[in-house]
């Protein structure tokens, strides 16, 4: 286990130290810097000194040096369009919004999800399992951001039930998780619903039914649990895809979440920002991967860890 | 027990003894096969023939193939230019799906917004597919120690946020039809890639491989008749979900303002116009192209799925 977990770590700092200097490298070979399209009036020497100020005038190997060394520690200086605020108090504020819409997202998507795959396979090929397998490749064929549009001209502009944009109270949460969780609730349907019916066939199934448990009882504490391996799978696959959803979701609600200041620090050539939110990104998302394999092998007895080291 | 005491016949009734008839053991006949021999994709495409859903989505791709090739020639309007009198028209017979904000045909402009989705999907898929082809191929072929090496460097691209590479590079490189693709595949092929590595490693040790090399199969044999049959099921699956992810990447980066550029049209740039026109209650704007983005990854996702169903030989009847 202690070795498989080391091993893990390592390949994770790999990861984020490959994603932090593929994005030193792409950001400045952007043509340009952030001074151009600034303020077209500064003279020459004030854009001197601004560059002498966030060390752009330093060797690229320099600069590097200064990245890795503010990654280590977590420290990724002041925001150069925003002058009066630094990458993390960007961070601090916007990544609170970002994770409440994805924690709220993720729950929904797994409860609906869930529910409908079990009944699905419960009711194998009755009208149930018609009805929500039909809504499920719906969920998966219609993209998130027109799921949204459509939200806000149906339940906002024609009907005025929701407010159509910003968040701040849980009326405006609904339509934002409804848009972002519809995709993955279907996904996770149609992966229950096959698991279910293959482990419903198992033995261990009958036995259960043999030995006159409940149904219900069977279903949640035999079939179900089995069931979920390969949902638990791709859960980390789950959070990167809301975790991208989040940027065009955040855009059309005008949410003041991460993906917004993402958004505007590239069109702003903000250097600073732009690393700062790709790194941060990057590795949260690497990290749930990493615990979603930590809880899989805690739920799954039949996986020992340090075995895994061959694949 | 009770039941053992009872008779063999539970109906109670005696089958007549000339029910049965003895039948000849004809020793020349012991080798012939029952049914006529089917090839693997012929058996393949009886049992996706089954599955109406996947037939119906075959059948509206290839329409809409058709239609963007054909359609944009055939139209009457250009795609660039529009009639100012004619701004946000509504569907009629001479605009069948209304125009937008700069008298444009939407009709004309959504099937050259459909050259460039499936464009980008098929390009993607199949850079994907070659590449994927030959990582895999390599790694799980060769094993060992170029295996474990070769699925490192998978293991920490994987966890790179695929999107936010794309969006980084389209930032650096402009937005172009060309910049979409190449930002596509840079992180795309993984999963082909994995596949393909997966599927080799678990035939090249089966017996009948082992059996044909040990009749003396050539190399090329073997790959042709014994690997590549068994492989293609699953990597026909992944080029046809690789194609309508592809396309949502297209429609979402156009979505964003960083994919195909105006006066050019792509299905996600034309939602993205329409969104601001929604609120007019000019709906066919966004509509339309909604429709066929949603209609387009239904087709190819039920038609994945019911090639995944045709592929597996565990369905075989």
């Amino acid at each position: 286990m202690a070795i498989y977990l080391i091993r893990r770590f390592v390949i994770m700092i790999a990861t984020i130290f490959v994603i932090a200097t593929l994005t030193f490298i792409l950001m400045h070979s952007i043509p340009g810097n952030p001074f151009t399209t600034q303020d077209r009036s500064t003279s020459e020497a004030v854009q001197e000194n601004l560059k002498a100020h966030y060390h752009l005038d330093e060797p690229m190997i320099v600069q590097y040096g200064i990245w890795l060394k503010s990654l280590a520690t977590f420290d990724f200086g002041p925001s150069i369009k925003q002058p009066t605020e630094t990458v993390n108090d960007l961070l601090g504020r916007g990544f609170p919004i970002s994770a409440e819409l994805g924690m709220w997202t993720i729950t929904i998507a797994l409860i609906s999800g869930i529910t409908l795959g079990v009944l699905a396979a419960l009711k194998h090929n009755g009208i149930i399992d018609y009805i929500a397998m039909t809504l499920a490749v719906l969920g998966i064929s219609i993209p998130n951001f027109i799921l949204a549009t459509l939200l806000i001209q149906q339940l906002a502009v024609n009907l005025q039930l929701l407010p159509a944009a910003t968040w701040s109270s849980p009326m405006h949460m609904i339509m934002p998780i409804i848009a972002l969780a519809t995709g993955p609730t279907a996904i996770i349907a149609r992966l229950t619903r096959s698991s279910m019916l293959e482990v419903l066939t198992q033995d261990y199934i009958k036995t259960a039914r043999a030995k006159g448990l409940s149904p219900a009882k069977i279903v949640i504490k035999h079939a179900l649990r089995n069931a979920l391996m390969p949902v638990v799978t791709i859960l980390g696959t789950l959070v990167a895809a809301i975790l991208t959803g989040t940027f065009v979701i955040e855009r059309i609600f005008a949410i003041p979440g991460m993906g917004k200041y993402f958004v505007e620090s590239i069109n702003n050539r903000d250097y600073p920002v732009i690393m700062g939110t790709t790194v941060f990104y990057s590795a949260f998302l690497i990290f749930m991967l990493f615990l979603v394999d930590i809880v899989y092998s805690i739920l799954d007895p039949r996986i020992k860890l340090h075995k895994k080291g061959g694949s | 027990m009770e039941y053992h005491n009872r008779p063999i016949d539970t109906t109670g009734q005696q089958i007549p003894e000339d029910w049965f008839q003895p039948i000849e053991k004809d020793l020349n006949k012991a080798e012939e096969v029952a049914r006529p021999s089917l090839s693997f994709y012929k058996d393949a495409w009886l049992r996706l023939k089954q599955n109406r859903l996947a037939i119906t989505g075959l059948f509206f791709l290839i329409v809409l193939i058709l239609a963007a090739v054909f359609a944009p020639i055939f139209s009457p309007y250009s795609i660039s230019e529009g009639a100012l009198r004619n701004q946000n028209l509504a569907p009629s017979a001479a605009h069948w799906f209304g125009t937008d904000n700069l008298g444009r045909d939407v009709f004309t402009r959504l099937w050259h917004g459909a050259r460039v989705s499936l464009f980008v999907g098929v390009a993607a898929a199949l850079i994907d597919f070659f590449i994927g082809i030959i990582y895999g191929g390599v790694a799980g072929y060769k094993g060992g120690r170029t295996d474990s090496v070769m699925m490192r460097i998978i293991e920490v691209l994987y966890g790179l946020p695929h999107l936010l590479v794309v969006i980084l590079l389209l930032v650096v490189m402009g937005p172009s039809l060309f910049t979409i693709i190449v930002a596509l595949t840079i992180t795309g092929w993984i999963g082909m890639a994995r596949i393909v590595r997966g599927q080799v490693m678990q035939l090249r040790n089966h017996e009948y491989v082992l059996a044909s090399k040990t009749l003396g199969a050539s190399t090329g044999r073997i790959i042709r008749k014994n690997l590549l049959p068994n492989t293609m099921g699953p990597i026909i699956v992944q080029i046809t979900l690789t194609v309508p992810s592809a396309i949502f990447a297209e429609a979402f980066l156009s979505f964003l303002g960083l994919g195909i550029q105006a006066p050019n049209a792509s299905w996600g740039s034309m939602a993205n116009d329409g969104l601001s026109a929604i609120l007019s209650g000019d709906w066919w704007l966004l509509f339309f192209p909604a429709l066929f983005i949603s209609l387009t990854m239904f087709a190819f996702n039920v038609l994945g799925d019911g090639l995944r169903d045709a592929f597996d030989p565990k369905l075989r009847r």
